[in-house]
This record gives C-alpha cells, sequence and structure tokens, in this order.
C-alpha cells in the first residue's frame, strides 16, 4: 500500500512543480522574482475549465493525441521506480516498454499536429521526430548498458542494483551513462540546448509549435503529460547518478524507506536546479547545431555499451 | 592502479572525438595538447607497482613537454600566422566524423577482442584505444581540408601508435623512446613551416585546393 502511495501518488502530485522549479531558478539567476512556484498547478486547474475548440479540419486524431499522450506516459510512470522500492508494473524487458511509451506518447502528438494541416504544425512535427531519431537510439543504448552492469531486464532491479560497489568499480561507464541520460533529457523535454520552452519564435520553436492549436482541457492534459514525462526521465537520471542505498543501515523499514525516498526527491529537486543553472548560463544551439550534440550523447552511449560488453 | 588506467583511456577515447567534432582550430590544438599529456603520464602509471626511475621520470617529462607544450605553441603560432579560426567544410560533416569514430572504436575493440597478444602488459583497453586513436588520426588526415588539422591528424597518430608501443612492449628503450619524440618534433616543426610557406604563397591553407594551378 505504501509503496503504491509512494509511486503513484507522489509522482502524480509533485511532477508540476518541476517546471516551476526550473523557472524559480532562472528567476534568481536573472535577478527576478519570478513566477509562483505552483505556477503549472494553477495553469492546469484554470485550463482544466475552460471548453475546447475545435478546427473542422481536424479528425477524431487531434482529439486523441493529447489523451493517449498523456495516458502512454502515465503508464511509464507505472514502470519507473521511486526510492527503492519497486516499481508499481515490473517485470523482465520492461525496459522496452519504457521506450516504446515514450515513442507512443511522442507519435500521437506528432500526428495530433500533422492533423491540423498547418504547415507551422507540420514544421515542428518534423522537427520533434528528425531529432528523436537520435534521442531514441541514445536512451534505448544507456537502457541496454545499464541492462547489462547490472544483468537485469528490469527497472526496479537496475535501478535498484546501482549501488555503492557498482559506482566505484563501473565509474567510467556510469559517467558516460549519466552524460548521455542527461543530453536526452534536455532534448525530450525541450529545454534549452535543443529547445527554449519560453520562446515562440517560429524559427527555433520545436515542441511548443506542435501544440499551439490545442486548448482548455487538451492543453491542460498537454502541459500535464510533458510535466510526468520529464518527472519520468528525471527519476531514471537521478537514480543513475546517486547510487541506491543499502538497506542495512537502520532495522526500521519505515525509516530505510523514507530516507531513500529523502534522498531521490532531493535529487529531483537538484536536477531541476540544475536544468534552471544550465538554461541560464547557456544560449540556445543554432538548428544546424542539436544533431550534433544529440549524436554526441549516442557516442556516449555506445561508448558506454562498448565499456559494458568489455567486462568479463 | 589499472582503474585509474582505465578512466585514462576513456577519457583519450573522448578527446578524440571532441577533435573529430569540433571546427575550431584553437579547441582542437588544444585537445590534442590535453592528450599529449595525459599520454606522458600514461608510462608513470603502468610501471608504478614496480616503483618510478629516474630514466622513466625523464623520458615522462619529456613526453609531456613535447607533445604537451611545444606541439600545440609551434601550430598555435602556425594557426596565428595563417589567420584561420575554423575549419569550415571538412569533407565528412562534423556529426558524421564523430559516428565515424564511434566506428572505428567499435572496429578496433572487435579486433583488438580477435587478436591474441602473446604478452601484454597494462589493461586491454590499451591496445583497443590505442587501435582507434590511430584509425581516428587517419579519419583526421583524409576528412579534413586545412593543413593544421591534418597535421593535427598526423599527432593524434602518433599518439595512438605510442599507446600501442606502451601496451605492447613493457619499457621502451631510452635511446628509442628519445628517437621517436625527435622525429615527431621534427616532423610538427617542419610541418608547421611548410604550412607557414603554404599560406604565405597561396593565402590559405587548404590542402584540397592546392592541386589548382596558380597563374
Amino acid at each position: 500500500m505504501t509503496n503504491l502511495l509512494i509511486n503513484i501518488l507522489i509522482p502524480l502530485l509533485l511532477a508540476p512543480l518541476l517546471p516551476g522549479l526550473i523557472n524559480r531558478t532562472k528567476a534568481i539567476m536573472a535577478g527576478r522574482k519570478g513566477q509562483p512556484l505552483l505556477q503549472l498547478y494553477f495553469d492546469l486547474w484554470k485550463l482544466l475549465h475552460k471548453g475546447a475548440v475545435y478546427s473542422r479540419t481536424t479528425s477524431w486524431i487531434f482529439r486523441a493525441g493529447p489523451m493517449v499522450a498523456l495516458a502512454a506516459v502515465l503508464t511509464a510512470l507505472m514502470l519507473v521506480p521511486l526510492g527503492g522500492s519497486p516499481a508499481p508494473l515490473h517485470f523482465a524487458g520492461d525496459l522496452v516498454l519504457l521506450a516504446y511509451l515514450m515513442g507512443l506518447a511522442r507519435f500521437f502528438t506528432v500526428i495530433a499536429a500533422l492533423d491540423t494541416g498547418s504547415a507551422f504544425e507540420g514544421m515542428g512535427a518534423s522537427r520533434e521526430v528528425t531529432f528523436a531519431t537520435l534521442t531514441e537510439p541514445a536512451f534505448l543504448l544507456d537502457l541496454a548498458a545499464l541492462a547489462k552492469l547490472t544483468g537485469s531486464l528490469s527497472l526496479t532491479d537496475i535501478l535498484g542494483g546501482l549501488n555503492w560497489q557498482a559506482h566505484l568499480s563501473c565509474a567510467p561507464e556510469l559517467a558516460m551513462v549519466a552524460a548521455a541520460l542527461l543530453i536526452v533529457f534536455l532534448a525530450e523535454n525541450a529545454r534549452i540546448p535543443v529547445d527554449d520552452p519560453n520562446t515562440h519564435l517560429e524559427l527555433t520553436m520545436i515542441h511548443e509549435v506542435m501544440v499551439l492549436d490545442h486548448g482548455g482541457p487538451d492543453f491542460a492534459f498537454i502541459l500535464y503529460g510533458s510535466a510526468v514525462k520529464m518527472w519520468v526521465l528525471g527519476t531514471i537520471l537521478v537514480q543513475v547518478v546517486l547510487p541506491a542505498m543499502d538497506a542495512e543501515f537502520s532495522t526500521s523499514v519505515w525509516a530505510v524507506s523514507a530516507a531513500r525516498l529523502g534522498v531521490s526527491l532531493a535529487g529531483m529537486v537538484g536536477l531541476a536546479v540544475l536544468v534552471g543553472m544550465v538554461e541560464s548560463v547557456m544560449a540556445r544551439l543554432r538548428m544546424v547545431r542539436v544533431p550534433q550534440l544529440l549524436v554526441a550523447a549516442c557516442a556516449f552511449s555506445v561508448l558506454a555499451v562498448i565499456l559494458v560488453l568489455r567486462r568479463p | 592502479m589499472n582503474e585509474l588506467i582505465d578512466a585514462l583511456m576513456v577519457l583519450l577515447v573522448l578527446m578524440n572525438l571532441r577533435l573529430l567534432g569540433s571546427s575550431r582550430l584553437s579547441a582542437c590544438i588544444r585537445t590534442a595538447a590535453l592528450e599529449g599529456i595525459a599520454l606522458g603520464l600514461l608510462p608513470l602509471m603502468l610501471v608504478w607497482k614496480e616503483g618510478l626511475s629516474g630514466v622513466l621520470i625523464f623520458l615522462a617529462a619529456a613526453s609531456v613537454l613535447t607533445r604537451g607544450v611545444l606541439f600545440p605553441w609551434l601550430l598555435l603560432q602556425a594557426q596565428r600566422d595563417a589567420n584561420v579560426q575554423r575549419e569550415a567544410e571538412p569533407f565528412l560533416s562534423y556529426p558524421l566524423s564523430i559516428m565515424a569514430g564511434v566506428l572505428t572504436l567499435v572496429l578496433s575493440f572487435w579486433l583488438s577482442s580477435r587478436l591474441p597478444l602473446p604478452f601484454a602488459s597494462g589493461t586491454p583497453l590499451l591496445i583497443s584505444v590505442g587501435l582507434s586513436t590511430i584509425l581516428v588520426g587517419l579519419l583526421l588526415i583524409v576528412s579534413r581540408k586545412l593543413a593544421i588539422s591534418q597535421v593535427l591528424g598526423y599527432i593524434v597518430m602518433e599518439n595512438g601508435i605510442y599507446v600501442l608501443g606502451l601496451a605492447l612492449v613493457r619499457e621502451i628503450p631510452a635511446l628509442v623512446e628519445m628517437g621517436v619524440l625527435l622525429d615527431a618534433f621534427v616532423a610538427v616543426f617542419v610541418m608547421s613551416i611548410v604550412t607557414h610557406h603554404i599560406s604565405r604563397q597561396f593565402d590559405h591553407i587548404d590542402a584540397d585546393q592546392m592541386d589548382s594551378l596558380k597563374g
């Protein structure tokens, strides 16, 4: 019961906090006060009370897009463990399902964008898919490296198995995986070196372009879905970087799980602050340079896989 | 110590990828210098357990000085003479170069697993990374147009041969080592002078345009 509480309720409630934390970090770095931390919650509340307007050129695909995307990322959320407790859904090979659920969410966002018939949204869809062809192999290769490293095919066992010993003996591999995952995290969530979440300039937009025609509850679904997606990828990255704690330090089960959960949540806050800092100090890359960054992520993952395979 | 050597080898691979992916010449030259410094320290790590000798420390210092200070200095001078900041259009685009670099890595790991060596010192990573560094050097030489980038490719290739040599022979005799260092130094020296003359004569150092007649 507590397990379900930790793995479902906490992410569902806290996911919209991540963009708020990133925005607050950026505001502090720029010397501003910034919007409230809970801004995304207010936005979601407002959007859910609005009606939706649909263009006559769109079909059911346009309406299905946000729902399927949200459903896919919520299912993905069920696969990722948080704070050392096993994920609600875990079986051998669930990491492949995770990658495909992310792909499904992207696919429906893209075809909903194409369904509007707007050339502008088609451009965004094209960019999103172009970059996805490079982030997806990097992500899958990272998962493959982690699976080989820990000798298991379930995300729960993989992320639970990365303890201090693994970190000490496989430091280069884990560093490669973490670097590649960070780039994938930034690219998938449309953060700064790849995409700028604030801009509405047509030359630079990727993710924002595709969702311009959605409004009301649909847009709320999209916003919430992207927050949950950020949470899912973020928990994986955080648990790769922070070693899993051994259970022996305390006899009380409660104390152990509370400590693990605390470390994971602190890691998520740290990740949000890191992303905010990256966005404050870096400019967005030119569109033609983005593939280079993503290819570098792929190179890191391939290197990690090679190094892991070499290990007896 | 083996973990440290492995980490150094991974660092070497990353620096190779940076050389393949960066268009700014000064950044490339600095990366090659870092590679040289890292390689200069490698023999010290290899014999750490048996204890260091004075000759070895002297050789490491000479190696670090030539590869990490002299070469970059000469190349930065040549770059300033030629007044070029970045390589605009290599034959192979930068993302493709990085992919090719990863491919050479896969190839050399496969090759080193098929290559039973009678005796090898250090870690098995030395051989595969040495092979891949040689291939990356070759790739830089054939895929870049500017003379300075090609000299960098030569230096990287030399680094790769050095790593491979360290993996195969336990201790390179001091005389041979000094000879190799001197040869490499003279080669880079001569190449930077040649680059200087090319840029004086043709107003560019684009090796691709060299076969067109100048009237």
